[in-house]
């Protein structure tokens, strides 16, 4: 099992009645609500929330993006990996991902992961999505029924940047250039383990299964909205003749451990509150923009999870724990539900959502140690027929280099030059 | 109207063909033929109209090689040489007046009558055009019609999208028929048109509802200043929809504007 600590980093402040007076928290969110000087704090205590992990025993930290969201502070996951690659040693840098479709060229996604590769030594684990409607087509503009084929397309140009030796030129549709030639190029050879977000079409299963990537479903729904999902990827998988390893697919679970049942809901409850019925107030007509979700994709009943047309309900600590959205408890009732989790999906990696709405820094640090002292290790030894199986994750130097070892003072250089 | 198909080089296109006299090309706006019936029929008692979907709509067949502005206008003209006629009279409505004017800057010489009815294809930043795609069915009826409730009752904006089934319906439609309008109209609808426009030959008649709220009639005067000699005409009490609003004002404006028995005075 891997287990990944994940924190959207979602803004804290957004007021008690965001939902009745504003249109959306994604898009055209209200620029007024951001406070510049209280995001130093927000940033830094995020950052120090994701470092603090480190030292817990995850097998990961991780980044995503998000544009113009009032959950999601990181329009540049690259930025975020790049400041924790400087302040972690062992850990894998887990970006899930980067949007290529986004980037123009997209080999500046070849280059950034690449420079993440070689400061980490090796420890880059790589994302793809194609993004969200809201991030792709309103804020970013892209043509929603040409995204996937702009996405297929930048991918296919990195992987090419990735394997080739020599300068090529490529003549895409949407990406013309006559050298490409990245340098620096990743440590991890030819690349860095892919993860492909999806969101239950058939020809994003194809993709992973293709070319070996890591299939996962970010989710706020929960593990058990989302069996139907991953049983249809997991029947392609054996359709197709691959092999079954957890590996190929991960999750991401919202968590929340204390000492009691009581105790996590009394601790925990206002900032789950805080998220599933405030952050998600996402205008419907941005959930979906006509042409970019494939027409097999509707037929198979795969909608938006971000903005029901129903409009998400007022949800209960009760509803929410008993939905399956979050998993919330003692450690005994959060291990035996991961154990549900993980054996329902069949997945390998957990994206751990430890972090919730406006939690503080103290309480996520408590729920966070919690989880990774007296429930993980209970979780590690799943599937071990696949423990061996390394194809989906990061493989760094053994010898890697340690931040901060210059001498303490320097010598002289030009003699030391001179005596050489 | 008959529903017929014909092959275009590319694709099938399905469009509707009825009415004897000039020939005359309809070419609809993002939302599709559905509210068009009554003003193509009136059409037809004086023209020989064609009016082709654009693939995706419709029943039509999709067609994925149709990416950019160029490939739109082009497919256009592909289906008017199957149709076989020449120079026809190209009308659009909205979407449609965006390609129609660009067959006309493309091919000047190949169109020499042209009728724009709230055309998209320009922008101004005063006037910023509504995002349509964004805009969930109850939205609508305020942004495309004078009479909002009339206009709600026509379009069916309170349909029930808790309905699962119909939902699914409903965004399949959307996802064939917007999702190609938005090659050509998202994020912004503005591909250059502006810069080609110099180049129309055609006599030129823009038609316009005064109180069109998705492309305001600043828009009207924008394109009247850029196509050499164009004839505006402003509608009243009529919004974007101003077909439908005013079928008969607008039939009328077309008929003496390109209609050679309806000429009281040779040129």
């Amino acid at each position: 099992m891997k287990f990944t600590w994940f924190n959207l980093m979602p803004w804290p402040y957004l007021p008690d009645d965001f939902r009745e007076k504003h249109h959306s928290v994604w898009v055209d969110i209200d620029s007024k609500l951001f406070d510049p000087v209280k995001s130093h704090e927000v940033y830094n205590t995020y950052l120090d929330l994701l470092e603090y992990a480190a030292t817990l025993g995850f097998d990961a930290i991780g980044a995503n993006e998000h544009h113009q969201n009032g959950y999601g502070l990181m329009p540049s996951p690259n930025l975020i990996a790049a400041a924790l690659a400087r302040r972690t040693e062992d850990i894998a840098l887990l970006v899930l991902g980067a949007s290529i479709a986004l980037y123009n060229p997209p080999v500046r996604v070849a280059e950034e992961f690449a420079m993440l590769d070689c400061i980490t030594g090796g420890r880059l684990v790589a994302g793809f999505p194609v993004g969200t409607s809201m991030d792709t087509n309103y804020c970013y503009g892209q043509i929603p029924a040409l995204t996937r084929e702009k996405y297929r397309e930048a991918h296919d140009l990195i992987l090419r940047a990735w394997h080739e030796r020599e300068p090529f030129a490529f003549n895409g549709r949407y990406t013309k250039l006559r050298y490409v030639n990245i340098w620096p190029r990743p440590i991890q050879q030819p690349h860095p383990p892919i993860h492909i977000p999806g969101g239950g079409s058939i020809e994003t299963y194809d993709f992973c299964i293709d070319n070996t990537y890591s299939y996962s479903y970010l989710s706020f729904t929960g593990y058990l909205r989302a069996k139907l999902l991953l049983q249809g990827y997991w029947e392609r998988v054996a359709q197709r003749n691959a092999d079954s390893s957890p590996f190929r697919a991960g999750f991401a679970q919202t968590i929340c451990v204390a000492d009691t049942d009581a105790e996590a809901e009394r601790l925990y409850a206002p900032h789950v509150n805080y998220f599933y019925n405030r952050c998600l107030h996402v205008y419907p007509g941005f959930a979906d923009a006509p042409g970019y979700r494939t027409i097999k994709t509707i037929q198979k009943g795969a909608l938006s999870q971000y903005a029901p047309l129903r409009g998400f309900d007022n949800l209960t600590w009760k509803d929410l724990v008993e939905g399956g959205h979050i998993i919330a408890g003692s450690p005994d009732t959060v291990r035996q539900r991961m154990e549900d989790l993980i054996k329902g999906l069949h997945v390998g990696h957990v994206f751990c959502l430890l972090h919730v709405g406006d939690m503080p820094k103290e309480k996520c640090m408590y729920s966070t140690r919690l989880f990774a002292e007296k429930v993980m290790p209970k979780l590690r030894g799943l599937f071990p027929e696949y423990a061996h199986d390394d194809r989906f994750w990061c493989k760094p130097l053994e010898k890697r280099v340690r931040p901060g070892s210059l001498p303490a003072a320097p010598e002289t250089p030009e003699l030391a030059g001179q005596e050489a | 109207m008959e529903l017929k198909t014909i092959q275009t080089p590319r694709v099938p296109v399905r469009y509707f063909e009825s009415g004897k006299g000039e020939p005359l090309l309809f070419l609809h706006g993002a939302g599709g033929l559905d509210l068009d019936q009554m003003f193509l029929d009136a059409l037809a008692a004086n023209f020989h109209v064609y009016a082709p979907l654009l693939p995706g709509y419709g029943d039509g067949e999709e067609c994925a090689e149709l990416r950019d502005m160029l490939d739109f206008t082009l497919h256009t003209w592909d289906v008017v040489d199957a149709l076989g006629v020449e120079d026809p009279i190209l009308v659009g409505f909205s979407m449609g007046g965006m390609i129609a004017a660009e067959m006309a800057a493309v091919a000047p010489h190949a169109v020499s009558r042209l009728g724009l009815i709230a055309p998209v294809g320009l922008w101004l930043d005063e006037h910023p055009i509504p995002d349509l795609f964004s805009m969930l069915p109850f939205e609508l009826p305020k942004y495309l019609f004078h009479d909002e409730t009339a206009g709600a009752k026509a379009i069916g904006a309170n349909i029930d999208l808790t309905d699962p089934a119909f939902l699914q319906t409903f965004l399949i439609r959307n996802a064939r028929q917007l999702g190609a309008a938005g090659k050509i109209l998202f994020p912004i609808p503005d591909r250059g048109l502006r810069d080609r426009l110099y180049r129309i030959r055609a006599k030129t008649l823009l038609l316009w509802g005064e109180s069109d709220r998705i492309v305001p009639p600043a828009y009207a005067r924008a394109f009247q200043s850029a196509i050499s000699g164009a004839d505006l005409v402003l509608i009243p009490e009529a919004g974007h929809m101003v077909a439908f609003e005013k079928t008969a004002a607008v039939t009328g404006a077309i008929e003496r504007a390109f209609d050679a028995r309806s000429a009281t005075t040779p040129a």
